[in-house]
């Protein structure tokens, strides 16, 4: 088994995916400091799906960057479960996301030397439970394109290959930036119905920034970040289906 | 400064370690362009004035004994300017604080002063005309032995043993390349020149009022062949032993020979690197073009003209020759002086005319030039057609077809990630075959390079331990009986003698002569034996000679026919004989025969003149003293210590060298690898971020980047082989002189070494590029778009 996340010593809260605690981030650039995120508390758990709505420059992509391991908060820690990623090593963040993490970008972020099908397998070759790539495509309604290459796809069929690249490990949370912004409405639906379908059948904790406030209704959750801090943090009463979602 | 210059500047200074590998590899070529010329240039203008000012003669005989009076014959020669008439001949020197025993070369000094081959004073005076144990002897024989004027030593001078007093130290035009009889390489210490007066040389050797040596100066236009023909008919009656011009002078020759190679080695190595350096800039440009694409449409939708743009990248290309040939002037002019330097060991001038050639500065300059911006005009090219609207759109993403290649790929079912190294090959092929083209150029060039060594060592092996086994041969003063071998048996420490006959002869067929020795070999033959290039023992046919290759293409001749042989010492017969069989031989260009054979075509008892000895080396002091006093011995060659010597200047330099070599060889193989990674991660580290996203580790991304350029280099390392071979066969031909043929053969190791130290400069190099992998911010470089 794989070397895991640092333990610590508090007790592990059930049903708790994430927890980040007074995280703070700052970047420098020369004389200028810009305070992306100023000690935000959030908490995810299991089978939620958590719409992170903002302007931009608010923090909601610092956030989720924070969350997946692919940046260091300057100052609070956070866990995931009942391990603090604000510990681990570079090697243990690599681990982290190739086991429980799976992302989706704003542009799709597909090798484009690879075809739909050899995308999903660069992750189920690495990955320890994974489902197969044809699996992984037919649950976004790409199996009969599975042979194409990135390039002979459309946005919203990109889109949905990196979904299924992104589920095809089953993944404990699915972090997704801005995975409609480069689509129409059309295909846009689309994609939010395969993130919506995953998150109902495989109950993957999914959080999904978007600046576009139609999407949140489909969330069990909504989160508003402004100038790095939650200004919001409410339940849902009664979701919709992405179908109902008005662009 | 204007705007575009500005950011011409920038730019530079951004990809200032690409710029530099490419200015490397450019200066590189121009350095041994340079550096070669420069050398070349220098030892011809040193040679030319030498030679002017010290009236070097053009034409050389010698004979057995002539009177004086010949001389004023042969000056009336048609097309002769000026003659001489000296004597000259071998002496064994005995010197203090010296075991063995030196060879000396004894010449005269004409009363009046010489005319022709003036000796340089070096030190002290010349020998004054009414002391006859007074001397002059060579400045670096001098130097070694501490011989001050004043200094006395001990010769054998035609059997007598005489003191004599050093006045001067002495150089001479003739002696640039003083090299010891029977020997194949100078050596100060065993061999020294020895300036005496004309009385005194003639007293020794019993030649008042004769001469047995005569130079001659040409006119302008005098035609040297009719002239040596005709001192050859003056000569025959008193022995002559074949005039010769400067062609067969051994000096002037191996200087020649020397120059020749320089001049090889300007005319191969330059255009690899040039060539690869062109490459290496369209690579790096054609990025740089790429990258800037969306600037290039706006810089043409505010107004620029395409000449501008164009002129702007072709500036940049043109900055990074001028840093190339600046580099490559500074070195190669660094290179011309430590090869003048080394030269000065064994090439002795009293003065260097430096001359770094203006000409090989603008060639070289106008060659780099031309280079980059034959490179950079094709990526240019590309980014002028464009109209700016589209240019300013970011470029269609790369098209990814299956072909037969790629399908075949898939059914072996590669990882993911060495799926993506094949991918990007099969995709931009012309860039995989730059960096295929570089690396083999490298492990090409340390083929060629490290074959050079392998030459040398196979020549050592050859003279060494396959030809020569003797330890010390004895070159007697007169052809002899073949008892004198069981003589030579009773020599202290001689564990086994063998005799041969040796002597100098013309050989004609037609129209064609060749001046060389005739040496005959007795059969069974265990120490001094014939040798072809494969190393193999040739048994001398009972009948007829046995030519090297050259020897037999310079006149003509193959087995089968007949040829003339004047025999240019006693008994001077001249022998019709057939030629039995030609032989790839390099070294030597004597023809060979079996003694018998020989002296039954001359009718004359078996002889030997010289004599072959295996000893024990405890005794070699013993043997040295009693071959002093051996008045029929004329000379020694100690095979043994010229072994040692030829051993340490080898591995003295060796090391040297071969760093050298290999550090200019895999200089294109880390220019070409170092441009190809970076380019790589310029285009991919969107890709390599988001595996890195994706939760593959720094390792696993790290070899996509790695994979594929080793991958390419493990390619590239064979056909580097083949084109070594070719280029070092073309090598040899070019070095090979009319005094040596470069043996072709390279070794195993030279192959291995070639591509070990390429492989491991590509993988250098790669991984330097990698590390920049780790500095990537991820989520950055997600969010940055091209």
């Amino acid at each position: 088994m794989r070397q895991g996340i640092a333990e610590t010593v508090s007790v592990p809260v059930r049903k708790q995916v994430f927890r980040a605690q007074g995280i703070t981030r700052v970047y420098r650039t020369g004389t200028v400091e810009v305070r992306a995120l100023r000690g935000v508390d959030l908490a995810l758990n299991e089978h939620e799906m958590v719409v992170l709505l903002g302007a931009s420059g608010s923090g909601k992509s610092t956030l989720l960057n924070i969350l997946g391991g692919l940046d260091l908060p300057t100052e609070g820690r956070v866990f995931f479960r009942d391990r603090e990623l604000t510990r681990a090593s570079d090697a243990q963040l690599t681990a982290f996301r190739r086991d429980h993490v799976g992302f989706v970008f704003q542009f799709y972020n597909l090798v484009p030397s690879l075809t739909a099908r050899e995308n999903v397998a660069l992750v189920t070759e690495i990955a320890r439970n994974p489902m197969t790539p044809e699996e992984a495509l037919d649950r976004v309604g790409l199996a009969p394109r599975m042979d194409h290459f990135p390039a002979e796809l459309s946005g919203g069929e990109q889109q949905r290959v990196a979904i299924a690249r992104a589920i095809a490990k089953r993944p404990d949370v699915l972090l997704c930036d801005e995975p409609t912004g480069a689509l129409d409405s059309k295909t846009g639906i689309q994609v939010l119905e395969a993130l919506y379908e995953v998150n109902r059948d495989l109950g993957t904790a999914t959080v999904l920034i978007t600046h576009n406030a139609g999407i949140q209704r489909i969330a069990h959750r909504v989160v508003v970040l402004a100038d790095g801090q939650i200004t919001r943090d409410e339940v849902n009463a009664t979701r919709v289906l992405p179908s109902e979602v008005s662009w | 400064m204007r705007a575009l210059d500005r950011k011409m500047l920038r730019d530079l200074r951004r990809i200032w370690a690409q710029t530099l590998a490419i200015a490397l590899v450019l200066g590189c070529g121009i350095m041994v362009l340079v550096g070669a010329q420069a050398t070349q240039r220098t030892l011809e203008q040193s040679q030319a004035a030498y030679y002017e000012r010290h009236r070097f003669a053009d034409v050389f005989a010698g004979v057995t004994r002539a009177p004086a009076s010949v001389v004023q014959a042969a000056a009336q020669i048609d097309g002769v300017a000026q003659a001489e008439g000296r004597i000259g001949f071998n002496a064994v020197l005995d010197i203090d604080g010296m075991q063995e025993p030196a060879m000396g070369r004894v010449i005269s000094l004409p009363a009046d002063g010489p005319a022709l081959n003036l000796p340089v004073l070096r030190r002290g005076r010349l020998p004054a005309p009414d002391r006859p144990q007074e001397v002059a002897v060579s400045e670096p024989f001098a130097e070694v032995h501490g011989l001050v004027p004043g200094s006395r030593f001990r010769g054998v001078l035609n059997g007598q043993l005489r003191e004599m007093q050093v006045t001067g130290w002495v150089l001479s035009p003739e002696f640039i390349y003083a090299m010891p009889p029977g020997a194949i390489m100078p050596d100060d210490r065993r061999f020294g020149l020895i300036w005496m007066n004309e009385s005194a040389a003639a007293a020794a050797m019993d030649m008042g009022g004769a001469v047995n040596e005569i130079a001659l100066r040409l006119t302008r236009d005098a035609d040297e062949r009719a002239v040596i023909a005709a001192l050859d008919r003056l000569l025959d009656a008193y022995g002559g032993t074949g005039a010769h011009g400067r062609d067969r002078q051994v000096s002037h020759a191996f200087l020649d020979g020397e120059l020749q190679q320089l001049g090889a080695m300007a005319a191969f190595l330059p255009p690899i690197f040039l060539i690869v350096a062109a490459f290496l800039v369209n690579m790096v440009l054609g990025r740089m073009i790429a990258l800037e694409r969306a600037q290039i449409g706006l810089m043409k939708a505010v107004g620029y003209g395409r000449a501008q743009i164009a002129g702007h990248y072709l500036k940049l290309a043109m900055l990074i020759g001028v840093v190339g040939i600046a580099l490559g002037w500074g070195f190669g002019w660094w290179i011309a002086e430590a090869m003048i330097g080394l030269y000065g060991d064994f090439f002795r001038f009293p003065f260097i005319i430096r001359d770094f050639g203006a000409g090989a500065l603008v060639i070289s300059a106008v060659l780099g030039l031309a280079t980059v911006a034959l490179g950079g005009l094709r990526a240019v090219w590309a980014s002028l057609k464009l109209p700016p609207a589209e240019a300013m759109q970011p470029p269609a993403p790369p098209q990814y077809a299956r072909g037969r290649l790629d399908r075949a790929l898939t059914l072996i079912r590669l990882r993911q990630t060495t799926m993506m190294i094949f991918r990007s090959i099969i995709r931009w092929p012309g860039r995989a075959a730059i960096t295929l083209f570089g690396v083999s150029a490298s492990v090409a060039l340390l083929v060629m390079s490290y074959f050079m060594f392998d030459a040398v060592e196979r020549l050592g092996e050859s003279v060494f331990e396959q030809a020569n086994r003797q330890q010390v041969t004895l070159m007697l003063a007169r052809a002899q009986n073949e008892r004198a071998v069981n003589d030579a048996l009773t020599l202290p420490g001689v564990r086994m003698a063998e005799g041969a006959y040796a002597m100098p002869a013309r050989l004609v067929n037609g129209h064609r002569s060749r001046l060389t020795a005739l040496q005959g070999h007795y059969p069974d033959a265990q120490l001094a034996r014939l040798i072809d290039d494969a190393g193999v023992v040739i048994d001398l046919p009972a009948e007829g000679l046995v030519l090297p290759q050259m020897l037999a293409r310079a006149l003509e001749i193959g087995a089968g026919d007949m040829l003339r042989v004047e025999m240019l010492a006693p008994p001077r017969e001249v022998l019709d004989l057939p030629v039995a069989a030609v032989i790839a031989q390099g070294l030597g260009q004597e023809a060979h025969i079996a003694a018998p054979a020989l002296f039954a075509a001359m009718r004359t008892a078996p002889q030997v003149n010289m004599i072959h000895l295996m000893i024990d080396p405890d005794r070699m002091a013993d043997l040295n003293s009693a071959i002093k006093e051996t008045p029929a011995v004329a000379s020694l060659a100690n095979w043994a210590e010229v072994r040692r010597q030829f051993d340490a200047t080898l591995s003295e330099n060796l090391l040297t060298m071969v760093a050298i070599y290999t550090l200019i060889g895999v200089l294109i193989a880390i220019g070409v690898v170092y441009n190809a990674a970076r380019i790589q991660l310029s285009e991919r580290s969107y890709e390599l971020a988001s595996l890195r996203v994706l939760g593959f580790s720094r390792g696993e991304v790290g070899f996509v980047l790695v994979g594929e350029i080793m991958l390419l280099t493990l390619v590239a390392i064979p056909i580097g082989w083949v084109l070594g071979y070719g280029l070092a066969q073309g090598l040899a031909a070019a070095m090979s002189t009319d005094l040596m043929q470069i043996p072709f053969h390279i070794t195993r190791r030279t192959f291995a070494l070639a591509a070990l130290a390429v492989f491991l400069a590509a993988l250098g190099s790669v991984l330097m590029v990698r590390r920049r992998l780790d500095r990537v911010d991820l989520a950055m470089a997600l969010k940055a778009r091209e």
